[in-house]
């Protein structure tokens, strides 16, 4: 039996989702062509984005599809960051530490090539962002903050951040707000427009942006969107024939928004359900990780506080890739958490954010559950761990002394 | 698992040899390069999803293990302190010696498995006592078995070589193209992995720090500068720029590297020839020698690609420190001996062992000036 616990990496595809578009990629027709069919498929497009907006609280026109998360997030940041840069000099973002390489690199990129000047927010020994730092970043930079930018919940280690609250602050100092939601869609109540009302985002301040991906929530990848209000200004990464708002340019996926729509209706009408269920199995999985293994600590927050599907441990006296070697060959998939394109496990960037040491940062492993996870998925987990965790503690780090050889 | 054919076919070989196989690439940087360049044929993305490709092929799992830190504290640091030192040291067994049947072979035995598994072509031979005796390949040719010298009995035990019988690399290839390895044709990798652009001096030059010396006679007089000694290495030729002509127009080679005083010493190519090399830092390959104090008839090979040359070879104090040796005397003086050097003793083809050398005696008594 394979026992599946990578969820946050990509869950499994919705057999409606794929049946969907697999009949939706049989229908021909460009959705920007006039003729009837195609306005069959832009019918069906436009059918799938209304849908999909439903899922995230906004109207259609503000739901720009994208190639998936990771290009949102860098329609979002770069987009506004111009925008916001066009009239006068705002380079300033605020942004946590710890957040997605998504947008960790195109703050980099930025500040290389367009000279931007990243503020990083602190995260605290849970990784959460704290309300008054933001508000101290705001009130420090002043005019000159383009933009807030911010996870709605850690994709490594779970933790959901104050985004109304923050949302709110930035909003108070006119302040566009974007918010990657690519980990928390499909598992919290993520309605945009409710957050939006909530936090007094008026016009282009406050919360404006909003990355979701579709392979998180049972759709295909290659697909997500960036929720974009109308009153939000960026301007466009890829130039063409002005599709969407001239805002993303490029033919549009009917059949991957068809299978997007319904893996995020699906997903969105089980949403609160699942999530107690979820919740319930991580903490027993929680509970039984840190009973079998006493030297394991949970990062994060517990409870309500972390994403229902994810749990995060980091092991001490271990590499956390020998950990997830030997949970693989035993038929359990796990995750160190991130991973460089070469496949070489880094210590978590996350967790060096929320201060803790490299070691510590090495030992790290997270599993994270979804719609397919069970209850003997968590036991196969739980049987399989403290073997595995005996031996790579014998193995420890990489870096220890050897003794084989003169 | 480097990405090279040798490798891919010796995995292939060991699943078919009815093996229980993982697929293990070593990261060895923490910032590779994203594509291959000239001949380094390991250490790049490229050369991760190269090996990747062909685990797939045979359906092996693969993995990436991250030994960037041991092999940086083991081999590069160690490589920069020899060259500083005024030796020449062989970065690729130590590489063996620490990070592959050391490191590597740790991990794994801790990790559950019985054996590291290599592309190097070198034959393991049980005797009847059952000992494992680490020997040269079938084909003279491609043997690697001086590399693998500093092997010691326990890491021998633990080592796989599927290999060793192959007559030729050209089979290799042609076994790796039958089996659909998109690597059949790679290039073979001659360079120092760790150093990008193969320029060894210039990268020498940044972190050991070169300074203008002098380059001397065996006399003392000054022949020519240098922009570092630590660049030098004994018995090299090129790159002397040497203002003062000898003599007798001949050519003139380095014999000396002096770190402490920066100046390098150049004489004639019979003034390289070595009769005695000596070595504290030795290792048996397998069971040592019953009687190592008493003189033995063996080998001995000083370069990868080196010949063998007959010797006598014998463990005995050192004159001054007391401290054990393995001192060879080769039957005919050898050329292009280096202190960091390995010497590898053979006997007939078993490797029976080897040592860094300390101390070289030179075969040409130095010219009174």
């Amino acid at each position: 039996m394979v026992v599946y616990l990578d969820h946050a990496a990509t869950t499994p595809m919705l057999p409606d989702a794929i049946r969907a578009y697999a009949e939706a990629l049989g229908v021909v027709g460009n959705p920007a062509s006039i003729h009837s069919q195609g306005q069959a498929a832009k019918r069906m497009l436009e059918e799938a984005r209304e849908q999909v907006a439903a899922t995230l609280g906004c109207d259609p026109i503000e739901v720009v599809l994208t190639s998936g998360g990771t290009e949102a997030v860098n329609l979002a940041i770069k987009g506004i960051w111009w925008s916001r840069n066009r009239g006068g000099a705002r380079p300033v973002i605020l942004a946590p530490g710890g957040e997605h390489h998504a947008t960790i690199d195109t703050l980099e990129w930025l500040e290389q090539h367009e000279g931007a000047e990243v503020g990083w927010l602190p995260l605290d020994d849970d990784g959460l962002v704290h309300a008054d730092d933001v508000e101290a970043a705001l009130t420090r930079y002043g005019d000159r903050v383009a933009m807030v930018t911010l996870l709605w919940a850690n994709n490594e280690v779970g933790t959901i951040q104050p985004v109304t609250e923050i949302s709110a602050l930035a909003a108070a100092h006119g302040v566009p707000v974007h918010v990657d939601a690519v980990a928390a869609y499909g598992y919290l109540d993520t309605n945009f427009r409710a957050v939006r009302d909530a936090s007094g985002s008026v016009g282009g301040a406050g919360l404006v942006a909003m990355s979701v991906s579709a392979h998180k929530i049972g759709g295909p990848v290659g697909v997500g969107a960036l929720v974009l209000s109308r009153s939000a200004s960026v301007e466009p990464l890829l130039h063409g024939g002005g599709q969407q708002r001239q805002v993303r340019s490029g033919t549009q996926d009917v059949a991957g928004a068809v299978s997007f729509a319904v893996a995020a209706t699906f997903t969105t009408r089980n949403r609160a359900g699942e999530a107690v269920r979820l919740a319930a199995l991580r903490d027993r999985l929680i509970d039984g990780i840190l009973t079998a293994v006493p030297a394991a600590r949970l990062n994060g927050l517990p409870g309500d506080g972390r994403l229902p599907g994810n749990v995060h441990v980091a092991f001490a006296g271990c590499e956390g890739d020998s950990l997830l070697f030997l949970l693989d060959m035993a038929g359990v998939s796990v995750s160190t958490g991130s991973a460089c394109q070469a496949g070489i496990p880094e210590p978590s960037h996350v967790l060096r954010a929320m201060g803790r040491s490299e070691l510590e940062a090495r030992g790290a492993l997270r599993v994270t559950l979804g719609h397919t996870t069970t209850e003997d998925d968590i036991d196969a987990l739980l049987a399989a761990l403290p073997g595995a965790y005996t031996q790579a503690s014998r193995a420890g780090f990489a870096d220890r002394t050897t003794t084989l050889g003169a | 698992m480097s990405g090279g054919v040798d490798s891919a076919v010796a995995a292939a070989r060991a699943v078919e040899a009815g093996h229980d196989v993982v697929g293990v690439h070593l990261a060895l940087s923490r910032m590779p390069g994203t594509l291959r360049t000239g001949s380094r044929g390991c250490c790049t993305i490229e050369d991760s999803m190269d090996a990747q490709r062909a685990a797939n092929i045979i359906g092996i799992p693969y993995y990436v293990w991250d030994f960037s830190e041991r092999f940086k504290l083991d081999v590069v640091d160690d490589f920069i302190a020899e060259y500083a030192a005024g030796r020449t040291p062989n970065p690729c067994m130590r590489c063996n010696e620490k990070i592959k049947f050391a490191a590597l072979l740790e991990k794994a035995i801790d990790l559950g498995f019985d054996a590291v598994c290599t592309g190097h072509y070198a034959t393991i031979v049980t005797d009847p006592a059952g000992n494992r005796e680490l020997h040269r390949a079938s084909a003279w040719a491609k043997d690697q078995s001086y590399v693998l010298g500093v092997l010691t009995a326990e890491q021998i035990a633990h080592s796989m070589f599927p290999l060793g019988a192959t007559p030729s690399k050209a089979e290799v290839r042609a076994e790796a193209a039958a089996r659909g390895f998109s690597v059949a044709n790679k290039p073979d990798s001659h360079d120092i992995c760790f150093i990008p652009d193969g320029d060894t001096r210039g990268w020498l030059a940044e972190r050991v720090g070169a300074e203008k010396g002098e380059i001397l006679d065996r006399d003392g007089s000054v022949v020519g500068s240098h922009e570092g000694a630590a660049a030098f290495t004994v018995g090299q030729r090129r790159g002397l720029n040497l203002g003062v002509p000898d003599p007798d127009g001949r050519p003139r080679f380095v014999l000396e590297v002096r770190p402490k005083t920066n100046q390098v010493v150049v004489g004639p190519k019979e003034a390289l020839a070595i009769a005695e090399i000596a070595g504290s830092r030795f290792t048996w390959a397998g069971l040592a020698p019953e009687h190592p104090d008493v003189a033995f008839d063996c080998d001995v090979q000083i370069r990868a690609h080196a010949d063998p040359v007959p010797a006598v070879a014998v463990v005995q104090p050192h004159a001054e420190t007391g401290e054990p040796e393995l001192m060879i005397r080769p039957g005919n003086p050898l050329d292009g001996v280096a202190p960091g050097q390995t010497a590898v003793v053979y006997v007939g083809t078993r490797v029976l062992g080897q040592c860094t050398i300390d101390r070289t005696v030179s075969a040409v008594p130095t010219p009174v000036s």
